[in-house]
């Protein structure tokens, strides 16, 4: 076990964590997830809060297995190697709020950190500004924290606490499979409460078996490597560290040879999968994500890994990402291939602004 | 009796920064720190690694010391 153990903690276990997501997200593109969209955290917690009816975006409907596989993989390696830690109590509300901006700049850039780097490895050179825009808002988030940002400490809790979060993704399994349609409309005909997309990305899937085992297999190496793309662009900046930056490069670097294999490789700025060309915004969008991640302290995909070993605190952020989900699509805050939606540049406004109050506000006298 | 920080609870990367601070500020010597994740005991492992600084890790009840020394 401590030679496990030692391994994941390796340069080439994280390496190897990086390549696993880059290989097998080519491959669940390939299976049927939409395309340059194999696994990306933000989008699938989208079609998730869309199959809730938290919005009604027809084209953005699934309860997404690889989501609700990351969560329980990360849980089974914590539990097997005893970092199974319930905690909580480190500012919730605010990194709920986080949580639902760095939605909301996902969703204007169309992505999460991971679906930047997939995209960039399917020749998507909008991906760049996103990429660019990421590290502009970790830098900021840098130097806040060097300037004594904290969100506060979290305590251990009763251990109920740290299986809410595992139990709640069973019960989105559970309504994944049996999908619920006992709604009517005025009609009488059967409406919800689980919507799955008929059409447009949400309805495209790869075989639900697959998908939980490759988000379990992701979950779990993700857990014992602490794989996190905020992290891996923080650490540079702050520590000049590169650890966690080569997963990243092994996530790129895969999925890229993977792309070329199974023909999924087109290089450009236009007609890219589920993709706009507005270079401001997708600057813009990352950029506030980049800022919510890092006062967070995780990327999307590390919250959930986060909250698989019993940090409350990531599964509130996680939450706080779904429900702001939600808004962006009610709130027509949500880019599509034709760009930025109307209330979209507005919405990053303001959510840079918050996370520039929160940098500000939550610091401690340096000692 | 060496220096003590306390960065049990606190997010990633924070224990790193105050860690980070302790060996600018302090050049060489011994100081401890007191965590409470697997995490931040392999990040902290790291960064002393990269700086020179030896690690000794012993557990306390749930948590971790980890004595930093640097002659």
């Amino acid at each position: 076990m401590t030679t496990v153990k030692n391994f994941f903690a390796s340069r080439w276990g994280i390496v190897s964590a990086g390549v696993f997501v880059g290989v097998f997200a080519a491959v669940l593109q390939k299976l049927g997830n939409p395309g340059n969209m194999g696994i990306c955290v933000a989008c699938m917690e989208r079609d998730i809060a869309g199959a809730l009816g938290l919005h009604r975006a027809a084209l953005a409907q699934y309860i997404r297995p690889e989501i609700l596989a990351f969560v329980l993989g990360a849980f089974i390696a914590a539990l097997l190697f005893r970092e199974f830690k319930p905690r909580g109590g480190s500012s919730p509300i605010i990194r709920f709020f986080l949580g639902f901006f760095a939605m909301v700049g996902a969703l204007v850039f169309l992505g999460c950190p991971w679906r930047a780097l997939l995209r960039l490895a399917g020749g998507d050179g909008n991906a760049i500004l996103g990429l660019a825009g990421l590290t502009a808002g970790i830098w900021a988030g840098v130097l806040f924290l060097k300037s004594g940002y904290t969100l506060g400490r979290a305590t251990k809790v009763k251990s109920f606490s740290g299986w809410v979060f595992p139990i709640a993704m069973v019960a989105l399994l559970v309504l994944l499979l049996v999908a619920p349609q006992f709604g009517r409309t005025p009609e009488g005909t059967p409406t919800g409460p689980i919507f799955f997309s008929s059409k447009g990305p949400g309805s495209q899937h790869a075989p639900i078996l697959i998908s939980l085992l490759v988000g379990l297999g992701v979950g779990f190496l993700a857990q014992r490597t602490r794989l996190c793309t905020m992290g891996a662009i923080r650490d540079v900046i702050l520590i000049k560290n590169t650890y966690l930056l080569s997963g990243i490069l092994g996530i790129v670097g895969a999925a890229f040879f993977m792309n070329l294999i199974l023909g999924q490789f087109k290089a450009g700025f236009t007609n890219q999968p589920i993709a706009h060309t507005d270079y401001l915004w997708n600057f813009m969008g990352m950029a506030l994500s980049g800022l919510a991640f890092a006062l967070a302290g995780g990327c999307p995909g590390r919250q959930l890994f986060l909250s698989g070993e019993g940090d409350g605190d990531a599964a509130i952020f996680a939450t706080g990402m779904i429900v702001g989900a939600g808004f962006s699509h009610n709130f027509s805050m949500a880019s599509s291939p034709a760009g930025p939606g109307p209330y979209g540049p507005i919405a990053v406004i303001i959510g840079l602004i918050f996370c520039m109050v929160v940098g500000f506000s939550m610091r401690e006298k340096m000692a | 009796m060496a220096d003590k920080i306390d960065a049990r609870g606190l997010s990633c990367p924070q224990p790193v920064i105050l860690t980070n601070r302790k060996i600018e500020e302090m050049g060489k010597g011994v100081f401890e720190i007191l965590v409470d994740t697997d995490t931040s005991r392999e990040n902290i492992s790291r960064l002393a690694q990269q700086t020179g600084w030896d690690v000794e890790v012993k557990k306390v009840d749930a948590d971790y010391c980890l004595v930093l020394r640097k002659d």
